[in-house]
């Protein structure tokens, strides 16, 4: 499952934070802004189970990757990646990261910030929340055709 | 000509597929496309106002044109949903 392209990655198994940190790494930058997003044990309200992650992966890593590179041309920075987790997520681990290094704060912690944002807008990956009761496709709410009863 | 058709998350689990062909005399626009998928999937038609398309890995608008041998998915709305504030 793990794809991988010069800014972004998409994997299986937990996401090496340490690793994420050391690719971006750059003697020219004094800033490394890292965004970290983990799985809850609560959600509106519903007690978390369990964290599924799918993703369109050919075009979730080719978005993820046009991010990166859109980042690097708007600010002034050194190296960014970006990493996607796919499948079961446990609570409390990530599911997704976003590392930036820059000769300066104030453009790592934008670049990430838009990084992160757009992500979430646009990169093809698709969460499902399973609670207690039942199962549900984060997105999709308002609509009665999501909540999938489980009957438990 | 026959474009292939992919479908993920809530559309995978409503159609009950990962993957489709569908054959055209001419070539259909993504909306074309659409409504027949609509009809070989009657549970897929809930979701037209929220769905958004991709051809070739790319987004387009529905009436864009697809070509024989395209791959067209089917995107529903991705994890962050509208706010894409939920981390």
């Amino acid at each position: 499952m793990d794809r991988t392209t010069p800014r972004a990655r998409i994997v299986s198994s937990p996401i090496d934070l340490g690793e994420l940190l050391a690719s971006v790494a750059d003697v020219s930058c004094g800033a490394t802004v890292l965004f970290v997003g983990s799985t809850r044990d609560q959600n509106e309200g519903r007690r978390v189970v369990e964290l599924q992650y799918e993703a369109y992966e050919e075009m979730a890593l080719k978005e993820m990757e046009r991010i990166g590179s859109a980042a690097e041309a708007q600010w002034q920075i050194g190296k960014i990646a970006l990493v996607h987790r796919l499948g079961n997520v446990p609570l409390g681990e990530a599911s997704v990261a976003v590392a930036v290094s820059a000769p300066h704060r104030s453009d790592a912690f934008a670049a990430a910030r838009y990084a992160i944002d757009q992500l979430k807008k646009t990169v093809p990956i698709w969460k499902k929340e399973v609670f207690e009761g039942g199962e549900v496709w984060i997105g999709l709410q308002g609509t009665s055709t999501t909540t999938n009863e489980k009957g438990r | 000509m026959v474009v292939k058709v992919r479908f993920f998350a809530v559309l995978r689990e409503r159609a009950g597929v990962t993957s489709a062909e569908l054959a055209f005399d001419r070539p259909p626009s993504v909306n074309e496309a659409w409504e027949l998928l609509q009809q070989q999937y009657p549970a897929l038609g809930p979701f037209r106002e929220c769905v958004t398309f991709a051809v070739n890995r790319q987004y387009v608008d529905s009436w864009h044109p697809l070509h024989d041998g395209d791959e067209l998915a089917l995107i529903p709305p991705v994890s962050g949903g509208c706010d894409g504030e939920d981390c």
